[in-house]
């Protein structure tokens, strides 16, 4: 006689168990199923294509009715399982029905997790994982509203195109920096973003939520950094937990999900478990692939057969949205151990990067591309040795051996008349050709006489090759500094691109300039960091992740890990108050050194990183800010008593040195910048040494720079006689704006101007009325932005983290 | 192994670092780009700069104090530069961190 197989759950991985079964053991069981859901067995991953209309849902059922009469198999529809009786064997649905079983198998699924923030609860919030939450999305979508989609994954993201392709103007709203973080490199996770915003969709990282507004109704969603968001619909698409909470209630093990062994048998064996909601060797899943796995390893082990054993194995993701080809595989993180290559194709919008161990292909991330995918992951489970093709592997299967391989021979192939430089419509035939008629051996020489790859700068590459080609040896791209290793292109060609371009974040630049390591290294991302505060100031977020801990801090580290902290004293001048809090403050913090800097103004040494906030609070009270004696920004003003007390003084070189601190403060600059401003030439504010100075005359303010008293040592150039204290500062602030723009990480201004040559800086500066305003107002615009006090902000509570050890453990074993 | 939780992996910013205290010293957890943790000494094998300060980039560190680039996975100096610093097992389970503390015991004793 048959046995009695019940099974908990109508979804996508049950289905798949009874098909084999039925395939292998035909009328071994007489099945009965229940389903909370009010259907028959569909292919919930097509969900999205229905949601965006590209499929109806009779497209997408698995098993019709048919097939469950077929099979003589009973289907309680919308029956939810409410207790199982492991004794008496038999399951009670919520409807009354009670079910005797031999063997029963828990097939749960999974619900989604919704956080519980307040007004999570409200019409209008909703989930997405069955056809249900389908209906109510596309309901609210006639009203062609906004919506809000929390959950940058590729649920949140599915849903947020399917919604759009609706009508309704979609907000996705992502904790993390990066979309897609679990399955994407940061360089993919914003080509993503990029890709997902062109559809017109809002992508707000790092977006956390507070609550969820309104009043009997959605309305709106409120972030902790107080911005609202208006939606009439939110949808929730944080995550998913393993259903498990009836297994729990019998008694069964369960863990993060059911706990079950390798052949899919819980902690009782008559009762069998799998899919979404089944823990097997610690691990839980959330696509269909191991799913399917668990289904023949279940069915095997109903038909008699227990050699079938589930193994482990990787899944590649993909995100169903049409247009936008991403795939992801394995471990993708760096290593000692581990190879990357990387192709960038910025034109293309293509990214692909493989990481290898040991000759071994362990894991892949791809977009824009994704043909190649298939054959990534056989090589990767095959643990092909790839050496023989390493040169080739990235270009994909087609390129192994054959033509095509060798980039040059790509070039070289290329018609005369193929289109080089898009910009200025330049063809190969005429840059090849003016590379022999007029001898040029240097890029900037074809720049100059062809006008390819100068302006947006993406066909260097291209024109570079064709340099190689047309003179050999005779052309050394070498010719300019790359910033470091991660890329060819030097300082002032990455400069020129970020503006090009409109490059607003570092992974943007990373992609977009074919950077060749997927997350760049200590030199670059200062850089790139300063480059884009100094040219986005409204539209960059400051990456405090690529600034060195003293710009992170906000202090100076010491040697022996503690860090110094120096206040500003505006021009050098202080008071009894200030000097009484700075005691007051030394006192109560134990501060073990106290010294009046070089700079004019007084550095406390030895504070321990945990009380660098309190210490701040306490000096902030007393009105001081943070002097930046860690900067590559503004640093001191030095001055001298000037007229206010000194026989020999010609104006208020105080007063300025004062004005000057106070309105460039907070500035972030290429390299540190000093200030100094004497009351007449015999200088005891040595502003002759300084990158800006001046020294103040009968006629006049005479303004220098360009010097320089460290590891250098120089005296200053003149810039020019100006004739109020209002000029002195426009042109000392539109030349500190000049270098902002041109200067090179880390490139003092004597260092810049050598480069750039002083007449021309005179000449932009002095000469130049309209040049100099423009660079005035630039300064003015990025300082609404930039003068903050640091110290101000962490004493109000931003990045604590950075203050504190996360834990303090090991004490109590210690003591034992 | 004794494994003591330490908090969550959401509590240490992406390519940037923690510090755990411990009576043996400073513990630094790295998390990388692409979300793996390490742990080491928090103290650098030139002269003992505090790496939990340096900058992260794939999974090595950058030593705040004079710049040697430390492999989070070995602990090993990069480069020219000799010199390795202890790695401390790290274990995570889903959010959660945990590291073994017994390795650090046994050094204690
Ligand atoms: C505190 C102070 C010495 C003092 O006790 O007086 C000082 C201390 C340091 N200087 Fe300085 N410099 C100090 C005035 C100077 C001066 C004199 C001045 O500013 O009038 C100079 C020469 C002028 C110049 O910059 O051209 C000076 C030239 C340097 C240099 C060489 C820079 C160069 O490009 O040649 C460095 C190294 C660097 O920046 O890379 C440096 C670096 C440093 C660092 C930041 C070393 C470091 O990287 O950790 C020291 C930090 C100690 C700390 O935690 O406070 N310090 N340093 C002075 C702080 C001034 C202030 O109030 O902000
Ligand atoms: C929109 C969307 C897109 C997806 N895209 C992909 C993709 O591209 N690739 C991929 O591999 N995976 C994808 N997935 C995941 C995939 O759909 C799931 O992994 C798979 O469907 C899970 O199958 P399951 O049988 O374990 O559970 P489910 O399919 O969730 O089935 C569980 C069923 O059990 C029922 N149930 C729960 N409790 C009870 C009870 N007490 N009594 C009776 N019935 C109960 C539920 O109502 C549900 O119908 C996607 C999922 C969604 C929602
Ligand atoms: S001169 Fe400056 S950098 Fe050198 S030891 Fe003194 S404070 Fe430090
Ligand atoms: S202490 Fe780390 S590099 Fe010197």
């Amino acid at each position: 006689m048959a046995q009695k197989l019940v099974v908990i759950g109508n979804g996508m991985a049950p289905g798949r168990m009874l098909e084999h079964l039925f395939e292998t053991a035909p009328g071994r069981f007489d099945v009965t199923i229940f389903n909370a859901e009010p259907r028959v067995n569909y292919d919930r991953i097509m969900l999205s294509p229905v949601l965006s209309g590209e499929k109806t849902f009779d497209d997408i059922v698995i098993h019709g009715d048919g097939w469950y009469i077929e099979h003589g198999v009973t289907l309680y529809k919308g029956h939810k399982v409410v207790a199982i009786d492991r004794v008496a064997k038999t399951v009670t649905s919520d409807h009354g029905v009670i079910e005797p079983y031999d063997r029963l198998v828990i097939a749960t699924g999974s619900t989604p997790f919704i956080p519980p923030v307040p007004g999570h609860r409200l019409p209008g919030v909703i989930t997405y994982r069955d056809l249900d939450d389908v209906d109510a999305m596309l309901l609210a979508a006639q009203s062609r509203e906004k919506a809000v989609v929390i959950g940058g994954g590729l649920l949140g993201l599915e849903a947020a195109a399917g919604l759009n392709a609706r009508g309704m103007d979609v907000t996705v709203l992502h904790l993390m920096p990066t979309l897609m973080e679990r399955q994407l490199d940061p360089a993919a996770g914003y080509l993503l973003q990029k890709a997902i915003e062109q559809r017109g969709i809002t992508v707000i990282t790092k977006a956390d939520t507070k609550a969820i507004l309104g009043e009997g109704k959605v309305t709106g969603v409120e972030l902790k950094d107080g911005r609202i968001i208006p939606a009439s619909l939110v949808v929730m698409a944080v995550g998913i937990r393993p259903n498990a909470a009836l297994a729990k209630d019998a008694g069964l093990a369960v863990n993060r999900g059911i706990v079950v062994d390798d052949g899919m048998l819980t902690s009782d064996p008559a009762i069998l478990s799998l899919g979404e909601c089944a823990e097997v060797a610690g691990n839980v899943y959330g696509l269909v692939a191991p799913l399917y796995q668990m289904a023949r390893v279940a069915a095997s082990h109903l038909a008699g057969d227990t050699s079938s054993r589930f193994t482990h194995s990787e899944t590649p993701t993909k995100l169903k949205v049409t247009g936008i080809d991403l795939y992801s595989l394995g471990d993708f993180a760096d290593g000692e151990d581990r190879d990357e290559i990387v192709l960038r194709d910025a034109s293309a919008g293509i990214y692909k990067r493989i990481v290898l161990k040991e000759n071994r292909i362990i894991g892949t991330v791809l977009f824009g591309e994704t043909s190649d995918g298939a054959w990534f992951a056989d090589l990767q489970k095959k643990a092909t040795d790839i050496s023989q093709m390493r040169e080739t592997l990235i270009f994909g299967q087609v390129h192994q051996g054959g033509p095509g391989a060798d980039p040059l021979a790509a070039v070289a192939a290329l018609a005369d008349d193929a289109e080089i430089c898009g910009c200025n419509g330049v063809c190969k035939g005429k840059i090849t050709g003016a590379i022999t008629a007029k001898g040029l051996t240097t890029l900037d020489g074809v720049r100059a006489h062809t006008k390819a790859s100068a302006s947006c700068g993406s066909c260097t590459g291209l024109v570079e090759k064709l340099m190689t080609l047309t003179l050999g040896d005779g052309y050394n791209p070498a010719a300019v500094q790359p910033m470091c290793t991660c890329t060819d292109l030097g300082h002032d060609d990455v400069r020129r691109l970020i503006k090009a371009k409109h490059l607003k974040t570092i992974p943007a630049v990373m992609q977009e300039l074919e950077w060749k390591t997927s997350c760049g290294c200590a030199k670059c991302r200062p850089a790139l960091n300063y480059y884009l505060v100094c040219d986005w100031p409204d539209g960059y977020a400051d990456d405090y992740q690529s600034r060195f801990i003293n710009e992170r801090a906000h202090a100076n580290i010491q040697k022996d890990g503690t860090y110094s902290v120096v206040p500003r004293m505006w021009g050098g001048m202080t008071s009894s108050h200030e000097l009484r809090a700075i005691a007051d403050v030394v006192d109560k913090f134990a501060i073990p050194a106290v010294k009046v800097t070089g700079g004019q103004r007084i550095d406390m040494l030895g504070i321990r990183k945990e009380d660098l906030p309190a210490v701040w609070a306490d000096l902030g009270k007393a009105g001081f800010v943070s002097g930046h004696a860690y900067a590559k920004g503004l640093r001191t003003v030095k001055t001298c008593v000037g007229t206010d007390w000194c026989r020999f003084g010609t104006q208020d070189s105080t007063g300025l040195g004062i004005r000057i601190e106070k309105f460039m403060w907070g500035s972030w600059t290429p390299a540190k910048v000093k200030m100094g401003v004497s009351g007449c030439p015999r200088n005891c504010a040595e502003a002759t040494c300084k990158d800006v100075g001046v020294i103040c005359v009968d006629s006049g303010y005479e303004i220098h720079f360009a010097g320089a008293a460290g590891l250098d040592i120089k005296g200053t150039e003149v810039l020019g006689l100006v004739k109020t204290e209002d000029d002195a500062l426009v042109h000392i602030v539109a030349l500190t704006q000049m270098y902002r723009e041109q200067g090179r990480y880390l490139e003092r201004i004597y260092k810049w101007a050598k480069r750039i040559g002083l007449d021309e800086i005179r000449r932009q500066i002095m000469d130049d009325a309209e040049k100099r305003q423009g660079y005035f107002d630039r300064f003015v615009f990025s300082q609404t932005f930039a003068q903050v006090d640091p110290w101000e902000e962490r004493v109000s509570g931003k990045d604590k983290h950075e203050f504190r050890p996360m834990a303090t453990v090991g004490y109590a074993q210690a003591a034992e | 192994m004794i494994w003591t939780p330490i908090g969550s992996i959401n509590d240490i910013p992406r390519r940037g670092a923690r510090c755990v205290a411990t009576p043996q010293g400073r513990i630094a957890v790295f998390r990388t780009g692409d979300d793996k943790v390490y742990a080491i000494e928090d103290h650098c094998p030139h002269r003992g700069g505090p790496l939990s300060q340096g900058i992260v980039h794939d999974a090595s560190v950058t030593c705040p104090l004079h710049n040697w680039v430390i492999s989070l996975e070995t602990g090993k100096a990069q480069g020219a530069d000799e010199g390795v610093v202890r790695t401390i097992p790290v274990r995570i389970d889903g959010e959660n961190l945990f590291i073994a503390l017994e390795a650090l015991a046994s050094r204690a004793a």
